[in-house]
């Protein structure tokens, strides 16, 4: 394994932030992982170093092809992850709204080109992601449909053994991300989604862990024997469908993420936040899986409370 | 007349409401109709005098008005009301989000409301003041693809530069471009800083405003005189980024005109009492953006200069 940093940027009175790189293997960019950019993705450093921990003990049982590398970036943004903030510490800006980046630019475009200077010619890249909204989802693996349409790319993302692939038309507010610029640099881009961002749950970990080594060994970056995980589902991420809280309260949840509910179980009630009694009831749309839950215990009218995967599409 | 615009319930015992002030006479089948929005980032308070001046300056002599005047002095009240520039409890900038969706969060069913209620407005004037850390003059900033619409109203308001820039596609989802391709003209107004009131700014803009609403046949009161804006056409912009980490002490005045290698600013490191970086100006021109905020990283934006036109 080797060690090196790959940007490192100054402060005032902080130490350097040093964005280190751990690579595996010698010889073709076969596959870089990256995990925080944002200073509470937590679950994704830790799941990046486990990743790593693992790695170390392949390579030395002689595991990595030959002539095939691997590059580990756990963590982007320790000025933050330190100092419990999600976005850059001084001016609130996201790095992961900042690629390609500009090395002329401002701080986090600096960071974003660095990064993405060192990373940009992998043939795949994983990146562990987090989303803006605040919840639990089932573990999946994302790509974007870019105009760059590679066929190997959407196939391969039956690779992760995860129970979801999804494809995502890409918004204007896309475009700055890491996935998307991955994408359009050549590189076969994925964004993986574990349970959380703030909390390392052990077994997310462990899953999250698993689908990389699976996907490297499927390329045959890695090899090593190892389950083939679950049977993927892949589908357009627009056929997911999104149910809204209707009233605002007191979230109380009786399903789940992963539970499979029939069209009109009862999802949720919203409780009057301060009388107590029952002012919404909100119930399944449809047949099919449990795919995302808020986990905030006060909702907001129009707050997306649940993510249902429908079993059939008809 | 006050509306709301967009009303959405809180979990505890409150509603989100967005308003509108409905300023109109002579408003009858046909009439224009001009929107004045501010408010969208939380940290961004210019746009609040100017919404005030406004009201109280056409209230005051309504009937010398001819249309419809919307005020939307705050898209995100509780940015506004908590010091906070996004919209509170949702990640992405909310100038990020348009035109939103009907079924989306409440940042995104708000947007989608805000669009539908400018939508079929003849012009819409969407004011922003930078941020916390940099100061800009009074400005229109347009993007290349529709300054050709634009310039001839940009230049209306009474501002001391246009400045048109490229296109991005991450700014596809802006209130101006999203209003823009429904065929409301609208124009980005940047002057000020953030977390404060420049009332000779604002005042200079409620100017332009009417200036704007008499040329378009819509205001017959007083309107004072008018300036002539620079206007970036050919030139270049600079942009000064810090390369050092530090304590920014400008040099210059802002607003001013700065000649080649004149001394913008320093950056300096307060535990060793060092400069470690001079800060100077690559060209003359027009200092349009200085750094407000001291503290600086490596890439902190510190200042913008406009080129001296080279046609003179």
């Amino acid at each position: 394994m080797d060690k090196n940093v790959i940007y490192s940027i100054k402060s005032l009175y902080r130490e350097s932030m040093n964005i280190i790189g751990y690579t595996f293997g010698s010889g073709e960019h076969s596959c870089c992982v990256v995990g925080a950019l944002r200073g509470n993705e937590i679950q994704q450093m830790a799941i990046c170093a486990q990743l790593i921990d693992t790695l170390k003990r392949l390579e030395e049982n002689g595991c990595i092809a030959n002539g095939k590398s691997i590059m580990i970036i756990p963590c982007a943004n320790h000025y933050s992850m330190n100092i419990g903030k999600r976005f850059w510490p001084l001016d609130n800006t996201d790095i992961n709204r900042m690629f390609p980046g500009y090395d002329q630019g401002e701080t986090t475009q600096r960071i974003a080109d660095g990064l993405f200077k060192s990373i940009k010619d992998y043939v795949y890249g994983v990146q562990m992601a987090s989303f803006y909204r605040e919840g639990e989802f089932l573990p999946h693996v994302k790509v974007m449909d870019t105009d760059c349409k590679n066929r190997e790319t959407y196939e391969s993302l039956t690779d992760f053994g995860l129970p979801y692939g999804l494809i995502r038309i890409p918004q204007p507010y896309d475009t700055a991300t890491l996935n998307y610029n991955w994408q359009i640099w050549g590189c076969h881009a994925y964004s993986l989604f574990s349970n959380y961002t703030e909390h390392i749950g052990r077994q997310s970990t462990q899953t999250a862990v698993n689908a990389v080594l699976r996907f490297l060994i499927a390329k045959g970056i890695i090899k090593w024997a190892l389950h083939r995980g679950m049977h993927t589902r892949v589908l357009n991420e627009e056929l997911i469908i999104n149910v809204q809280a209707r009233n605002a309260g007191i979230l109380k949840k009786h399903v789940y993420v992963g539970e499979e509910v029939s069209e009109g179980d009862l999802l949720c009630e919203i409780i009057h936040p301060l009388e107590g009694n029952t002012i919404g009831r909100i119930k399944s749309p449809t047949d099919g899986t449990v795919f995302f839950a808020y986990n905030k215990q006060l909702v907001t009218e129009y707050s997306d409370v649940f993510n249902i995967v429908p079993f059939s599409y008809t | 007349m006050i509306k709301p615009v967009s009303v959405a319930a809180l979990p505890v015992a409150e509603n989100f409401i967005i308003q509108k002030n409905r300023i109109e006479n002579d408003a009858g089948p046909g009439c224009k109709r001009v929107c004045v929005v501010t408010g969208t980032h939380g940290d961004e308070l210019e746009g609040q005098y100017v919404c005030a001046q406004l009201a109280k300056i056409l209230n005051e002599d309504k009937q010398k008005l001819s249309g419809i005047v919307d005020i939307y002095p705050a898209l995100n009240p509780l940015g506004i009301d908590s010091v906070t520039r996004g919209f509170p409890m949702f990640d992405l900038d909310m100038n990020r989000i348009f035109p939103g969706s009907q079924t989306g969060l409440l940042a995104e069913v708000v947007a989608h409301d805000v669009i539908h209620d400018i939508d079929g407005a003849d012009m819409c004037i969407d004011i922003h003041s930078s941020n916390i850390f940099l100061r800009e003059i009074p400005q229109v900033r347009v993007s290349e693809q529709t300054a050709a619409e634009l310039l001839s109203y940009a230049v209306m308001l009474n501002v001391d530069l246009v400045w048109i820039h490229a296109s991005a596609t991450v700014l596809e989802s802006t209130l101006a471009h999203s209003l823009n391709i429904r065929g409301v003209k609208t124009l980005v107004v940047e002057m000020g800083v953030g977390m404060r009131i420049t009332e000779n700014y604002c005042t200079q803009l409620v100017d332009g405003i009417l200036n704007l609403l008499h040329e378009l046949g819509m205001w017959s009161g007083q309107i004072g005189q008018v300036r002539k804006p620079l206007v970036s056409k050919d030139q270049r912009i600079d942009f000064l980024n810090s390369d050092a980490h530090g304590i920014f002490i400008p040099g210059a005045s802002h607003g001013s005109h700065v000649n080649a290698g004149d001394c913008i600013g320093k950056v300096i490191d307060p535990l060793v009492g060092v400069v470690v970086e001079e800060v100077l100006a690559p060209n003359s021109g027009l200092l349009f953006t200085l750094r407000e905020y001291p503290v600086v990283f490596g890439g902190s934006l510190l200042a913008r200069i406009m080129e001296d036109s080279k046609n003179g």
